[in-house]
């Protein structure tokens, strides 16, 4: 049985964490897109924004003054069981938001959609998000929270077969372009990209191509991971950079997810994860022990199984 | 080309202002206070005074709200301090400028030329984009002390007017300046040359969207 109260604590040293310091992925790899830019505005930018980590590490404040909405994802081994079950698992993460939001404080950006109410928390109806997955093993519980920022960058566009490759493409450039002038979608980002589901499940799988895969990370389909190495370069030689100014960097990485879709279209989504890529994870086990990472390891074989069964031998011959 | 850096006042005097470089990299020294669309209805639609000696105390508008507590004592914790896109408030600014005197105007992702023309240079103002974006924590650095916070339980936490004395607050990048002049569009203008390059060998989408557009000048803010 995992601790309620081991979940709360856990979950308000995530929020902490997500707020303030930059993932070492995400980290390393702006640094090496500093070391090969050269549009001057951008260069300064760049450098701008690498100080700027390390002076929100020293004064433990967070990194970005919008700290984005704060979601919860949640994973679990197959043998996992609550303290209180799952009602009393959705109060902790509830509790956790509000409490770090004050204690960080991040900004409470969180309101309704017509009346602008502002409980001053991060929490509301439908806010926090918490979304689930499972594996096939374990007794431990993945808690994975995304900070992620929330108005410009994202974009979902119906294509068909017939658009290929080559439609593809076109909308990821036309994606880039229009929300990368001005730097609205506060490049360099880590761009993921959902193909297929249906239109909700789409955006789904594009925003956790973004948030859920760290930068370097390749999806199992060798073809699918030469993509994500072909459109990450495209990205890159659009010319832009940095808050839209001539530059050379503008995708951190590039991640592509998919799923099965009606055999007539080809969905596509494209979502951007910003500057300050707010994620943190911590695994928690039914012994009081807590592993604290930055890769959330969503995307498992399990995850992008394609059979009835679950039948690992088999999903490794195919 | 070489950067330039400049301290700047939050109360500048014209010559100040008319010295400001496209690019230009500003550090801000006094008040500066925070309005976005909640200050700016509840100023100018709901026609509410505002609670600041504007523009003697501060001319300096920053789009923002900060990731901020008040807490139980009434004290303030100020952590990070970052913009939000100010195309949004284009529709509050001419009669907020007219009505403050406000020559700074600080946010994320800048006007278009044709603000900068219409309102910000007869007004003597420019346009400062915080860098990134965002800065939050370098930023936060530069906030001395919060010396008010006005209207908050009317508007909340987040669109509150938030008044802060800066000490070398920075950095802030020029982004227009009193020839209407926007860093922005410079740069846009010097990316499309690339673009035809860049979109060899893809095609249309085959369902079109209503209205759509394929002029890659184009932006989508204005």
């Amino acid at each position: 049985m995992i601790s309620l109260d081991l979940i709360q604590t856990t979950a308000e040293t995530l929020m902490d964490k997500a707020a303030i310091e930059i993932p070492q992925d995400y980290l390393d790899g702006l640094r090496a897109a500093a070391a090969t830019e050269d549009g001057d505005l951008s260069s300064f930018v760049l450098q701008a924004m690498l100080e700027n980590y390390e002076a929100a590490k020293e004064d433990r404040r967070a990194m970005c003054g919008d700290t984005g909405v704060p979601r919860w994802f949640v994973k679990m081994g197959n043998d996992a069981r609550v303290e209180g079950g799952f009602v009393a698992l959705e109060a902790a993460l509830r509790r956790a938001t509000a409490n770090a939001t004050t204690g960080v404080p991040l900004r409470p950006n969180r309101v309704h959609p017509l009346w602008r109410t502002d409980h001053n928390n991060n929490v509301g109806i439908g806010a926090p998000e918490i979304e689930y997955g499972f594996e096939p093993e374990g007794e431990w519980m993945d808690l994975i929270t995304v900070h992620k920022g929330g108005l410009f960058g994202t974009d979902y566009r119906m294509l068909f077969p017939s658009d290929g490759i080559e439609g593809i493409k076109r909308f990821y450039l036309d994606s880039l372009v229009a929300f990368g002038k001005r730097g609205l979608a506060c490049q360099p980002a880590i761009i993921g990209i959902g193909l297929g589901g249906s239109k909700d499940t789409c955006m789904v799988l594009g925003k956790r191509a973004s948030v859920l895969r760290t930068v370097g990370s390749r999806n199992s389909d060798p073809k699918i991971a030469a993509m994500e190495d072909e459109f990450k370069e495209l990205g890159n030689s659009i010319g832009m950079g940095a808050m839209g100014f001539v530059g050379k960097n503008m995708v951190i990485d590039c991640n592509i997810e998919v799923g099965y879709c009606h055999t007539g279209g080809m969905q596509m989504s494209v979502h951007a994860f910003c500057l300050s890529s707010r994620r943190a994870v911590a695994r928690i086990f039914p012994d009081g022990r807590v592993e604290h990472r930055t890769d959330p390891n969503w995307f498992t074989d399990y995850q992008r199984r394609e059979t009835i069964e679950w039948d690992p031998a088999r999903e490794a011959a195919e | 080309m070489k950067i330039r850096e400049v301290t700047l006042s939050t109360t500048p005097n014209a010559e100040a202002v008319a010295d400001l470089r496209l690019g230009d990299i500003i550090y801000l020294d006094g008040l500066i206070y925070t309005a976005r669309e909640g200050v700016y209805m509840r100023a100018l639609e709901q026609k509410a005074n505002i609670p600041m000696e504007l523009p003697s105390q501060s001319a300096a508008n920053f789009h923002c709200s900060p990731a901020a507590v008040i807490r139980e004592d009434g004290s303030f914790d100020l952590g990070a301090v970052t913009a939000t896109a100010s195309f949004r408030f284009a529709k509050w600014l001419p009669e907020w400028m007219a009505k403050t005197g406000a020559r700074l105007i600080i946010g994320k992702g800048g006007m278009s030329s044709k603000d900068y023309n219409e309102y910000f240079v007869p007004n003597g103002a420019v346009y400062l984009s915080t860098v990134g974006y965002g800065t939050g924590a370098l930023l936060g650095r530069g906030v001395e002390t919060v010396e008010a916070v006005h209207w908050h339980e009317e508007l909340g936490i987040a669109q509150a007017m938030w008044v802060i004395r800066a000490r070398r607050m920075g950095p802030f990048i020029v982004a227009s300046n009193l020839q209407g002049e926007c860093l922005f569009e410079r740069e846009n203008a010097k990316i499309s040359e690339n673009l035809d390059r860049v979109y060899e060998g893809t095609k249309p989408a085959v369902l079109k969207r209503y209205g759509e557009t394929d002029d890659r000048s184009d932006e989508v803010i204005g």
